[in-house]
């Protein structure tokens, strides 16, 4: 049976993993590829690495970033943040990148999605989407949700997938960070609604809430950041707590 | 063939289907030697090939052509292991793009359908079950694989060495003769992918 998919995500700025991370036996928390590999050793199925660097260096550094940690970790893994054009994401690919992961660029500019789909196929391609509720509604944000758009998140998400995306990250900005559970109603809602792999993110604090999120909304892989940095769950933990609730998971 | 594996090195099939850094990444990890194909020569360097692939499968096809290799690789005797849509290319026929392929193992390769209330495409780790088979040597029961795929090889138990459910059942792994094909992508797919590799090294 096809497993549900535990994802870290690390922050990485100037070649480099941010965000207090607090592994005991690691040497250079700041290291991605040592922290990679580590997460890889734990169990995670995948990673999503979301660079934030602002210069103008960052596409070389990110390359060389990404093709040190091809070199060593085993499973896949996805790049995302600052890929506005086919040139960003062909040279993260051939540095070894599984996926690439794209929001403003694509809510700029949708046919984004679509190019990206015909030179390097829909499995290359994820479309995440930061969402806040309004007023009875969701709305699509940019920059971490600071910006509101006019695209309401379902409807967004519909066209992503038309236009060829191969898989969905959906943030909620309500939940993200509150460590008070992911927003199993919006997931739910979306995941029926399409039929391409979506992952959720936003709001992971305890355990509980990653068989809540896979038992009620069914989605395919569950995303977190700080629960796993600082500790606060184990992947190998996380993983047998899914498999006492029958939910199948790679052990 | 040496009874000497150290003299074992893989050829590469480079035609430009995909990247196959994270291919050559994992052959390194295992010390697993290793060079590229361009040429019917280069064939002749090698005591395993590898034909490697990613994306759609008719493009794939019109690009091995392109490379003048077909007839080279289909008369190969040597151990072949194609790998996701390198595994599709060994099939007689793709849905996608309508393609006649190498016709090596007379399969076909088929979209999932979407009527069975699956999403496509199949992307994720899932069970293998696998029979005695020399790939698979010292690869735990039920191991789990990285699979990202939206056409399928149909299951036909003459060629199938391993299987896996999505939908239906079809095959993870296909083998006829010397020529391999794993569905899968075992350069991701943690120690059970590597070991895989290793496997596929060792088989003479």
């Amino acid at each position: 049976m096809l497993s549900k998919r535990i994802i870290p995500c690390l922050d990485v700025k100037d070649g480099r993993t941010v965000k207090g991370v607090n592994f005991v036996d690691l040497r250079d928390a700041g290291d991605p590829v040592e922290l990679a590999a580590q997460y890889a050793q734990q169990g995670a199925d995948e990673l999503v690495f979301l660079d934030i660097t602002a210069t103008h260096e960052r596409r070389k550094t990110m390359i060389e970033m990404v093709k040190a940690v091809a070199r060593q970790l085993n499973i896949p893994f996805t790049i995302g943040g600052g890929i506005t054009e086919i040139a960003d994401a062909e040279a993260l690919l051939n540095a070894g990148a599984d996926k690439i992961s794209i929001n403003s660029a694509a809510v700029r500019k949708p046919k984004l999605i679509e190019e990206l789909a015909r030179a390097f196929g829909v499995q290359f391609v994820v479309v995440a989407v930061d969402t806040k509720h309004i007023d009875g509604k969701n709305w699509v944000h940019l920059n971490g949700g600071r910006l509101i758009t006019e695209l309401q998140t379902e409807d967004w998400i519909k066209q992503a997938e038309e236009l060829g995306a191969g898989e969905i990250l959906l943030t909620s900005m309500d939940h993200d960070g509150t460590k008070a559970g992911f927003d199993c109603d919006l997931l739910k809602k979306v995941n029926e609604m399409i039929n391409i792999p979506i992952i959720a993110s936003g709001g992971a604090g305890n355990m509980a809430h990653f068989t809540e999120v896979f038992q009620k909304a069914n989605v395919d892989a569950a995303l977190a950041a700080s629960v796993f940095h600082y500790g606060e769950i184990l992947i190998p933990d996380l993983k047998q707590e899914l498999s006492k609730h029958q939910i199948p998971v790679r052990i | 063939m040496n009874e000497n594996t150290t003299n074992n090195s893989i050829g590469i099939v480079s035609y430009g289907a995909g990247n196959i850094f994270s291919l050559t990444a994992a052959l390194d990890r295992q010390g697993i030697s290793y060079g590229m194909v361009n040429t019917e020569a280069d064939l002749e360097k090698y005591s395993h090939i590898i034909i490697p692939g990613v994306g759609h499968a008719g493009a794939a096809m019109q690009k091995l052509q392109q490379t003048g290799l077909v007839d080279a690789i289909k008369a190969l005797t040597k151990p072949v292991l194609g790998i996701c849509v390198g595994m599709q290319l060994l099939t007689s026929h793709s849905e996608e793009g309508n393609a006649d392929l190498l016709d090596i193992v007379p399969l076909k390769t088929k979209l999932f359908d979407r009527a069975l209330g699956i999403k496509i495409p199949h992307m994720g780790w899932n069970n293998v079950n696998f029979a005695n088979n020399p790939l698979f040597t010292n690869v735990k029961p039920h191991a789990q694989f990285y699979f990202v795929h939206s056409y399928f090889i149909e299951y036909n138990p003459i060629f199938d060495i391993a299987s896996v459910t999505y939908g239906n059942k079809f095959s993870a792994a296909v083998q006829k003769n010397n020529f391999f094909g794993v569905q899968f992508h075992p350069e991701k797919s943690g120690e059970a992918g590597e070991q895989l590799l290793k496997n596929f090294s060792m088989i003479r």
